[in-house]
């Protein structure tokens, strides 16, 4: 259980798109900042500490952070960076919060993917530089190894797992944020060109850029600071990490989804999540990786993710909707952003502030992160509307 | 001095695989958005021109230009030209290349205020015709020396900072 709580008060964010040459990465924080900031009813100046969650190789910048302060108002602030994913990120601020020094806080993650020439080389440049990068396979290739396994493991099939890929571009299609929204099927996914079998081209989400701003506060200081909209509580929060040798991983499992969901639920208070979760936002960067993630976050029991999904209880008319605002799949892939945009979610969704896509009556959301290829570190946000 | 006992390193070994190293040469290449604020500046050297943006509520007016003020925190489009000329802010003499091997002729970067830009404004360029010597360029160039851009001709301006050859000191 937390000292005090900490709740998401203002959020900001750009559509995501799969380029956006028109706009500095500096001038897109601004934009976010800028609706942040007004939709929490506060100024820049209110705001005691800052967080960027930001990756040097991925924003092309040595120690990248020194350039955040100016487009967040965040001169002359404390603003640290956590070259981590954006649920990170976010323990990190609560973190802050929670010594009760600090009044109002803001995160920032952006996005310019599109200006990374060769996305591979970067993520290639994280594996083992001994054991690893001299047989200068792909990096797709651990996701491949990692299908293989959890298919195998679990009896979720090929199949199911375009079926994700199908569903979320669908979902994209009610969201007016999302760079990716299509319609598809199953078999347009499995007919894809194959990348690293049996992951195949529709399988993969493709990255985009853009920008997200969230700003959080303490419960007490929720009347002070007059905020405007509706505050959406984090009410459990946890992380976690596993081996960075590739073969001495359970290659089938998502070790770090199951330690940070266990963090998150014990803080939170949930011990029955499949039933106290209304919905959720899972990592789906791979669509295997979203019938993993539901599986170790104890969303499905092991090897029946995939049927569920079949059976439409992730759908969003179903029984525990999960990844609504198209996921990654749909909205396109953001790096560090990535675990702030289904925190992003789950906050509208509970504001009730959603659009089309609105699910009645959810109160509590779960939005899940991994720091994608070859990572095994990811985190979880449970969130509450009280 | 006593002799330290061990065997030493030597590059004999390092390079005759006595001693094993691994060798990784990254691809990191990057094609960055400029976005409106960079690209009008740049589009602006590639016309010779100094292009800076006024804030009407801390009234500064800023060089290089952005699109919102960092310390108002509002958006900005009053856009002014500048001259190209200004004052040195600071300098170094730098002797030193890349590889760290010495240079014969040293370089010599300034940040210089721009005239028409708030105090403090200014931009990182080099300074030339300072002369060659420790001792000529720190007789030439004090803090305050008003200097001017030289250009590079029109058909080799390309809209990059470089467009700008170097400052040199007037006056």
């Amino acid at each position: 259980m937390l000292g005090e709580r900490v709740a998401i008060v203002g959020a900001g964010y750009t559509p995501l798109r799969p380029i956006s040459p028109e706009v500095s990465f500096r001038e897109m924080i601004f934009e976010a900042a800028v609706k942040a900031y007004a939709d929490a009813g506060i100024r820049p100046h209110d705001v005691s500490t800052f967080v960027s969650v930001a990756e040097d190789y991925n924003d092309g910048t040595a120690i990248t952070d020194e350039y955040v302060p100016d487009q967040l108002g965040a001169v002359l602030k404390p603003v640290q960076t956590v070259s981590g994913d954006g649920i990170t990120g976010l323990a990190s601020l609560v973190m802050q919060l929670e010594t009760g020094q600090l009044d109002l806080a803001v995160i920032e993650g952006h996005s310019k993917a599109s200006n990374v020439v060769r996305p591979a080389h970067i993520q290639a440049f994280a594996l083992d530089p001994i054991y690893a990068r001299p047989l200068a396979f792909h990096p797709n290739y651990v996701a491949g190894l990692e299908m293989r396994a959890f298919l195998a493991a679990t009896g979720n099939t090929e199949a199911q797992a375009a079926l994700v890929a199908a569903l979320n571009r669908a979902s994209a299609l009610r969201n007016p944020l999302a760079a990716y929204p299509a319609r598809m099927t199953a078999d347009d996914v499995l007919t894809s060109r194959p990348e690293a079998e049996p992951l195949k081209r529709g399988d993969i989400a493709a990255t985009a850029d853009g920008a997200i701003v969230l700003v959080l506060a303490r419960e007490s200081q929720l009347a002070r600071y007059k905020l405007n909209g509706r505050p959406v509580f984090i009410n459990g929060i946890g992380w976690g990490q596993h081996t960075p040798n590739i073969e001495e991983r359970d290659l089938h499992r998502a070790i770090y989804a199951e330690q940070s969901g266990r963090m998150a639920y014990k803080m939170a208070g949930i011990t029955n999540p499949a039933s106290q979760i209304d919905f959720a936002e899972v990592d789906d960067t791979f669509s295997y990786k979203q019938l993993q993630h539901l599986e170790a976050l104890g969303l499905a029991e092991t090897g029946q993710a995939g049927r569920l999904l079949e059976q439409g209880v992730f759908s969003p008319g179903g029984a525990l909707p999960v990844n609504v605002s198209g996921g990654h799949l749909g909205c396109g892939y953001t790096h560090e952003m990535a675990g702030l945009r289904s925190v992003l979610e789950v906050v509208l969704q509970l504001r009730g502030t959603a659009g089309e896509r609105q699910l009645p009556g959810v109160r509590v959301g779960l939005a899940q992160s991994w720091r994608g290829i070859p990572t095994t570190s990811g985190a979880v946000a449970v969130l509450g509307r009280e | 001095m006593k002799p330290f006992s061990g065997t030493s390193l030597t590059d004999h070994a390092l390079t005759t695989g006595e001693v094993l190293l691994t060798y990784w040469k990254v691809k990191a290449e990057y094609q960055w958005d400029a976005g409106l604020a960079m690209s009008t500046y740049l589009n602006g050297l590639k016309q010779g021109k100094l292009l800076g943006i006024h804030c009407p509520q801390c009234r500064r007016t800023l060089i290089p230009p952005r699109v919102f003020c960092e310390l108002c925190f509002r958006p900005l489009d009053q856009w002014v030209e500048l001259a190209n000329i200004g004052k040195i802010n600071t300098y170094s003499v730098s002797y030193v290349n890349w590889d760290a091997t010495r240079r014969q002729t040293p370089e010599v970067p300034a940040v210089i205020e721009i005239d028409g830009a708030s105090p403090g404004m200014g931009i990182l360029h080099l300074m030339g015709e300072v002369g060659d010597t420790l001792e000529a360029i720190t007789r030439r160039l004090k803090v305050g020396t008003p200097v001017q851009a030289v250009w590079k001709p029109d058909s080799e301006r390309e809209g990059a900072i470089t467009d700008i050859r170097y400052f040199r000191p007037i006056g």
